[in-house]
């Protein structure tokens, strides 16, 4: 479980995540949704140790992100960004292979090499393994992304946003690879997520966020309901059941004129 | 946590016949040979004359080879980029501001008089101190974009420069001579007793690098993937900025500016290594900057006798290889 209690991070005078407290079940896909500006990456961040909170504390398992050692975490907890650059030449073993890095320090041992073989093959990059990442296309560097967190093998799995850069198929294999690697080895998703049907359709739990706080957190039936979404979006959403899942439609929808005060986005 | 399947079987593993260690041992083979050629052409006479001349400048260019080689390479790697070198960061041109003041309070003669082991540790100890606090402020305090960071370097090396030029205009010419003196590095006039100081200093650099190396290699991830993997990413930088300081100001003591040829070094490195891992890429540019200064300064000696400066060698030899590196790169 994650703990997240009286959590705030300010950016001057203006506080991007304003004490947020909640609690993320173990188990089960966790979606972050709401508005650009909303503060969904900084919380994410902060859970995942990239940004150090000014106030609270977040603790995973029990254990304070910010006081426990790194590599303790690392093997707790894996963050993905969607930024993801780097000048290095490495090729797509290379990189799955700094997953072993808290376990090995660098140094893999054969029982590590199997755990990079078959983060491989799930992510289906067998063809591209000894390929160097600048000469794959976004999503097959995506991919290895996600293998490199799956050869990690942490119970905590921390996405931003990665269906940036994916193309519809490659969206919908990627969730549905997050939505069997929690069912089959009991992990647990959080991932920042812009697409609300795709959070609707694949989360157990939505988190929604504006202004620094949290609006909603509960299953998807509660969250994408035209109220729900106009009180995150100011957007009126028309909302269907399709195949028993909610589902907002809302290309050409009316937007409300916006009540909040407009925050420097960051995500 | 993956299932227990029978491992794949997909494309075996390409076989390379130069492995980065067969490269990096041919690399390294060039820069002795270049050594063995420096310490025994057209030597006539007395060789118990010969070799101990000869090898207190091999050896003081080798020091300055390995500290430029590292600083760069593992600078490159905790900025995350391939063209900053701690020299675009106005390193040199502190060095020449430093070397100023302290003529221009003490006078150019009082400052020969003073022991060159001290004057060499407080060379060193001022540089760390301003390099330090110009890193430090640039990179953990004020957390800034790397085009800033770029842009703010080449100020500074601007603003440093000018001091630099209005102080050597204030102060008379017996002493702008001195300065004239330490301005171009040279390998000609090093003192026998910094030698030993500066390659043990190197020594310890080296060695905790070496020990860091796995840590390095994770480090050009990037910042979010080198936490996630368990990096303690702030801990390190610290270390490896004040890594760096240290190295250029044993380069840049012993000799005089020449971080110049950093870049050249460590690319070539990058680019014929054929690994990013640093227990290749860091002796590699090890290596060719061996190489690079040890045949410029014997061209230096035997082609030009002296009347050229070793700057204008490297700068010339390895500007022209280098291009014809960027070129080759650009045709794969």
């Amino acid at each position: 479980m994650i703990e997240i209690q009286d959590v705030t991070k300010r950016y001057g005078e203006n506080a991007v995540v304003d004490n947020v407290s909640a609690s993320i079940r173990k188990g089960g896909i966790t979606s972050l949704i709401g508005p650009n500006g909303a503060g969904k990456s900084t919380l994410l961040g902060m859970m995942s140790r990239l940004l150090k909170m000014d106030e609270g504390v977040i603790t995973v398992d029990g254990l304070d992100v910010n006081q426990t050692p790194g590599d303790q975490m690392a093997r707790k907890l894996a963050i993905l960004r969607q930024q993801n650059h780097f000048e290095a030449r490495l090729t797509v073993e290379d990189l799955v292979t700094f997953g072993r890095f808290p376990y090995c320090k660098g140094r893999p041992t054969i029982e590590d090499k199997k755990f990079v073989d078959r983060a491989i093959e799930y992510m289906e990059l067998g063809d591209l393994r000894y390929r160097f990442l600048h000469e794959l296309s976004g999503g097959q560097q995506q991919r290895a992304f996600v293998s490199m967190v799956l050869a990690q093998d942490t119970e905590y799995l921390l996405l931003d946003e990665p269906l940036n850069n994916l193309d519809m198929r490659h969206s919908i294999a990627m969730m549905q690879q997050l939505r069997h690697i929690v069912n089959d080895f009991n992990k647990t998703v959080i991932i920042v997520l812009h697409d609300i049907n795709f959070a609707s359709w694949y989360s157990d739990d939505i988190l929604a966020m504006r202004d620094g706080k949290v609006v909603y957190h509960a299953g998807p039936d509660v969250v994408i309901t035209p109220q729900a979404l106009l009180d995150l979006y100011d957007v009126e959403v028309t909302v269907e059941t399709i195949q028993g899942k909610s589902v907002g439609v809302y290309y050409g929808a009316m937007t409300v004129a916006t009540q909040r005060s407009t925050q420097p986005g960051n995500d | 946590m993956l299932r227990s399947e029978p491992l794949p079987t997909a494309s075996a593993a390409p076989r390379v016949i130069l492995t980065p260690m067969v490269r990096l041992i041919l690399i390294a083979l060039v820069a002795a040979a270049m050594i063995v050629i420096f310490m025994t052409i057209n030597s006539r006479g007395n060789w118990d004359f010969v070799l101990p001349f000869r090898g207190r400048k091999v050896l003081a260019i080798v020091v300055v080879a390995v500290a430029i080689a590292i600083s760069t390479v593992v600078f490159q790697t905790i900025t995350a980029n391939r063209i900053l070198t701690p020299s675009i960061m106005g390193f040199d041109a502190l060095y020449m501001l430093v070397q100023t003041i302290a003529v221009f309070s003490l006078g150019g003669s009082r400052l020969l008089q003073v022991d060159p082991r001290l004057r060499f540790l407080v060379d060193v100890l001022v540089m760390v101190v301003f390099s330090g606090l110009l890193f430090w402020w640039l990179f953990i305090k004020s957390n800034r974009s790397l085009h800033m960071l770029v842009l703010i370097g080449i100020i500074f090396g601007t603003l440093f420069r000018s001091a630099t030029n209005m102080l050597q205009r204030m102060i008379d010419p017996t002493d702008f001579a001195v300065l004239q003196d330490i301005g171009f590095a040279s390998f000609n006039s090093v003192d026998p007793t910094l030698v030993g100081l500066g390659a043990s200093i190197v020594v310890v650099m080296a060695l905790i690098v070496a020990w860091r190396n796995r840590i390095l290699d994770a480090m050009q991830l990037g910042r979010a993937p080198a936490i996630s993997i368990g990096v303690d990413y702030s801990r390190e930088v610290m270390i490896v900025l004040a890594l760096t300081s240290i190295l250029i100001s044993v380069s840049t003591a012993l000799v005089g500016p020449i971080t110049f040829f950093g870049l050249l070094v460590a690319h070539l490195a990058y680019q014929t290594v054929g690994s990013s891992a640093h227990r290749y890429t860091v002796p590699a540019a090890s290596c060719y900057a061996i190489t690079f200064l040890v045949g410029g300064q014997l061209i230096l000696e035997h082609v030009f006798n002296f009347n050229s400066s070793l700057s204008i060698m490297v700068e010339f030899v390895g500007g022209v290889l280098f291009i014809l590196l960027l070129i080759r790169g650009n045709r794969k």
